[in-house]
């Protein structure tokens, strides 16, 4: 009993919902189940016909220069958006169907989820129109290869991907004592150009040392100050150099001379000293505290407990963030294996772990994209640099739970007849199936009605 | 089975195991108390410097530099308020309430929360506390609660949460109601039943259920279809202004009625402008005509409950007094909020303005605060909804005695 309850929390938590036959497989070792995921290479996605994002982003660059002339006419402002819009959105379709058919077909699961982690934690939201054909490719480019490296690489990658910097707008940053930006207080007092802060701050308060690691304001502008020039590449109106749409750092922004930060003084010159920067961000213990969190909040509880956190940490720390490491950590605590159903599955969790239950194919058009904009997720969207909340109170409100309910209706009478839920339940769920779901299956009126009701099941709501 | 809508099953009650009836849990106030109140939170943090410029302040114009707004009178200029404020001239609706008295302004206010975080800002505004964190329920829910006890009764709701999950500023103890727009058909008779019974052991789920189908009773009663299928339109903008106006509609809807919740919540997005923010034109110019543009239908579908509506709109810092590098306004501290509707006593600007010299500035950068967020709201709260001030000032806003109530904020 105690081995198969282990089981479903593998598929369940771990990964992204239990195919008919796993729990079988994963039968009485769910452990090494999970960590033979972590070999055989970072977690690709077949991206047949996916584009990369610089190539994708050149044609925005070329699309803006071609009407560079009337750019603050707001006639041309609004064609340029619409054809931008005409120019991202095949292309955000594409990137959102394959990630999605990638959980749902993976059979590294947990490697997936994972993936899903760090994408959220390195968040871009695609409300941001800037940003809505790229955020595919860098889930892809910037996430993905890094997965089973170290945060420390993958905090590099991030950073310097072009659709971070145009996120928090990092790519015009301007340092006031750049050679850019002394010829510009030369010559047009009227036109402000100047630091923005925006990645910076986020970078220290979201992606490394969390809003409580220490840091203060005057570190947020040094830290500004030292990222100026991190930019992209493609000639840009004023901005010229660099291959169109991948990273490029524009010395002629960069802010000069030494820089502390934390305490520490950083007299690199150029590109190095960001780098040397995010090294030290990246294994700060202040980051290794916060990863630690937001790992063990998604993996164990909304509210895990202070002692299980700190040991991870200590992992961290002393593997200086190796992730691989981290995640045996995690398979190995007791903490995860302790209850089922720790957690409410997100609305992206919940019709993953539907599509994989039922074997749904993943078919551009046919209504999973908008299926999952409808329960809340839109992909890619959270809304904000912090990512999709990760506590039940955030995505159990009343109505999300009628969107789930309908939509379990919809698919019961699409598939009802397809599928025999009373025998499909347990292999789903494995021993968290209750008796009361059980009874409920066996006795529905109608196979429509007995697929709804295991797909809006309390145990099936949750992970 | 037939599907029939789901109104027409609320009325018949849920029947769960066994044979117990369940009346319908969400039921409201009786009429005892007809004083409504919306808040609308405004999420990214709202240029209060562009939405309420201050052109009469010498120091305005260099600070904004091109996207400053013109005084009254140009093209593009403010809507003119007084000798040293307007509006941002996209705020036509906002402009003619205060002309007829039922708009109040505040500038130079902000919260207690003093450093630049969206997340913890947000917290902040919403929890009621000084400190982010600090507590896991909303200063709005904790007034639900502390309603003086002839507007409240077993098992009633007083307030709705209109959009996908209840923000934090409505959350806690007093139960809500939630409710937002749907796309799918209804589902049936006895799968619902069956479906109250699976929930029947999981409060959650169980309450959560029953509140979902009566609130939809309720926001739908009487309207014709809203936007279309739920086609796959990509354009973040196209959704969210189909989804302001169902909520919009939902809100008026609720609060128009005689038995309805007294107390709605919903929340607007975008007011981040970091880059390419735009003066009188742009960006940010176009989120407030829309949000002007949705409050002017929440008046006129309100229709009589207008007169005893108060509309408070808070964001949860504003920006910088400068531009920043790339044509926009990073995060700052005091901005504007806006008290709205027919029970205010408006037609006047509330603001102890500290101007904008490098001297007067916060940390040399920000529109320094003057007024406490929780002065206006703990004058809402009191004069519009009756609470006890020694509610407000200990389970409402805790350790916030020193935070006096605005006075006279509303019509006799």
């Amino acid at each position: 009993m105690r081995a198969t309850i282990d089981a479903a929390i593998a598929t369940n938590r771990f990964g992204f919902g239990a195919r008919p036959g796993e729990l079988a497989t994963v039968g009485s070792d769910p452990r090494a189940w999970l960590t033979a995921q972590l070999t055989g290479g970072p977690p690709t996605l077949a991206d047949d016909g996916l584009r990369s994002s610089a190539d994708v982003l050149a044609e925005v660059i070329a699309l803006r220069r071609a009407n560079r002339a009337a750019e603050t006419d707001s006639a041309t402002q609004v064609r340029v958006a619409v054809k931008l819009g005409q120019l991202y959105r095949p292309v955000y379709v594409s990137e959102a169907t394959a990630r999605l058919r990638g959980a749902v077909t993976s059979e590294r699961p947990f490697l997936e989820r994972l993936t899903h982690f760090w994408t959220n934690h390195f968040a871009i939201s695609v409300d941001k129109l800037a940003v809505l054909g790229l955020a595919g490719g860098f889930e892809r480019e910037a996430i993905r290869p890094h997965v089973l490296g170290s945060f420390t690489e993958l905090l590099l990658a991030v950073e310097r991907h072009p659709a971070m910097l145009l996120y928090l707008d990092n790519h015009l940053s301007v340092g006031p004592n750049s050679i850019l930006g002394q010829r510009a207080a030369r010559r047009r007092r009227d036109v402000r150009i100047g630091i923005n802060e925006n990645l910076a701050r986020e970078i220290l308060e979201l992606h490394t040392l969390g809003v409580d690691g220490g840091y203060t304001q005057a570190d947020v502008t040094a830290f500004a100050h030292v990222i100026s020039g991190w930019s992209i590449g493609g000639d840009n109106g004023r901005l010229r150099g660099g291959d169109p749409g991948q990273f490029y750092f524009r010395a002629e922004l960069h802010e000069p001379g030494a820089k502390t930060v934390l305490s520490r003084r950083y007299d690199e010159p150029g590109i190095e000293q960001g780098e040397a920067v995010l090294r030290d961000l990246a294994v700060h213990p202040a980051t290794a505290h916060h990863i630690a969190t937001k790992l063990a909040r998604h993996f164990i509880a909304d509210e895990p407990d202070a002692a299980t956190i700190e040991r991870l940490a200590r992992v961290f720390r002393d593997g200086r963030g190796d992730l691989p490491m981290l995640y045996r950590a995690l398979i190995d605590s007791r903490e995860p294996w302790s209850q089922p159903l720790t957690k409410y599955k997100t609305p992206c969790e919940y019709l993953t772990s539907a599509y994989r239950g039922l074997q749904l194919p993943v078919i551009q058009g046919q209504g999973a994209l908008a299926a999952l904009e409808l329960l809340g997720q839109r992909t890619y969207s959270p809304g904000s640099p912090a990512g999709w909340p990760d506590r039940a109170a955030d995505w159990s409100g009343a109505s999300a739970l009628l969107k789930r309910v309908e939509w379990a209706d919809a698919v019961g009478q699409r598939l009802g007849d397809q599928r025999d839920a009373a025998e499909l339940a347990p292999q789903l769920l494995g021993t968290t199936l209750t008796g009361t779901t059980r009874t409920a299956l066996k006795h529905a009126a109608s196979a429509p009605q007995a697929l709804t009701l295991l797909l809006a099941a309390p145990e099936f709501l949750r992970r | 089975m037939s599907t029939i809508a789901r109104r027409t099953f609320l009325g018949t009650g849920l029947l769960a195991a066994g044979g117990a009836f369940l009346a319908p849990r969400l039921t409201f106030a009786a009429a005892a108390g007809d004083s409504r109140l919306i808040v609308v939170l405004m999420r990214g943090a709202l240029d209060g410097l562009a939405a309420v410029p201050p052109h009469g302040d010498h120091d305005y114009a260099g600070l904004r530099a091109e996207l400053a707004i013109a005084p009254p009178g140009g093209a593009n200029g403010a809507l003119p308020l007084d000798a040293l404020f307007g509006l941002h001239p996209k705020l036509d609706f906002l402009h003619e309430s205060y002309g007829a008295g039922e708009l109040t302004v505040f500038h130079a206010l902000a919260t207690a929360y003093r450093e630049r975080s969206h997340f913890d800002g947000q917290d902040v505004l919403e929890n009621g506390s000084a400190r982010a964190h600090a507590l896991q329920s909303g200063w709005l829910n904790r007034a639900l609660a502390a309603q003086p006890r002839e507007r409240r009764g077993p098992g009633r709701e007083l307030g709705v949460a209109l959009g996908q999950n209840v923000p934090l500023v409505m959350r806690g103890p007093a139960a809500v109601a939630s409710w937002s727009p749907s796309r799918l058909a209804a589902l049936d008779e006895d799968t619902l039943q069956r479906l109250a019974d699976l929930y029947a052991a999981d409060p959650l789920l169980s309450q959560r259920l029953a509140d979902a189908l009566a609130a939809d009773a309720i926001a739908t009663a009487g309207s014709s279809a809203s936007d279309g299928e739920g086609a796959d339109g990509m354009l973040a903008r196209d959704r969210g202004a189909a989804r302001y106006g169902e909520v919009i509609h939902a809100a008026a809807a609720f609060l128009a009625r005689d038995d309805g919740p007294r107390v709605a919540v919903f929340d607007t997005i975008g007011w981040d402008t970091h880059a390419n923010e735009g003066g009188a034109q742009g960006q940010l110019g176009a989120r407030l005509a829309a949000l002007d543009a949705g409050l002017r239908t929440l008046k006129a579908q309100l229709g009589p409950a207008w007169g005893r509506t108060a509309i408070v709109m808070l964001t949860e810092f504003g920006r910088t007094a400068a531009t920043n590098g790339t044509r926009g306004t990073d995060h700052g501290t005091a901005t504007a909020a806006f008290l709205l509707g027919g029970a205010v006593r408006g037609g006047r600007v509330v603001a102890d303005w500290p101007g904008l010299s490098s001297r007067a500035l916060y940390q040399q950068r920000d529109l320094a605060p003057t007024l406490d967020a929780r002065a206006l709201l703990k004058g809402v709260l009191h004069e519009h909804l009756g609470i006890p001030e020694r509610e407000l000032d200990s389970s409402v806003f805790p350790e916030s005695a020193a935070v006096r109530p605005l006075r006279d904020l509303f019509r006799a």
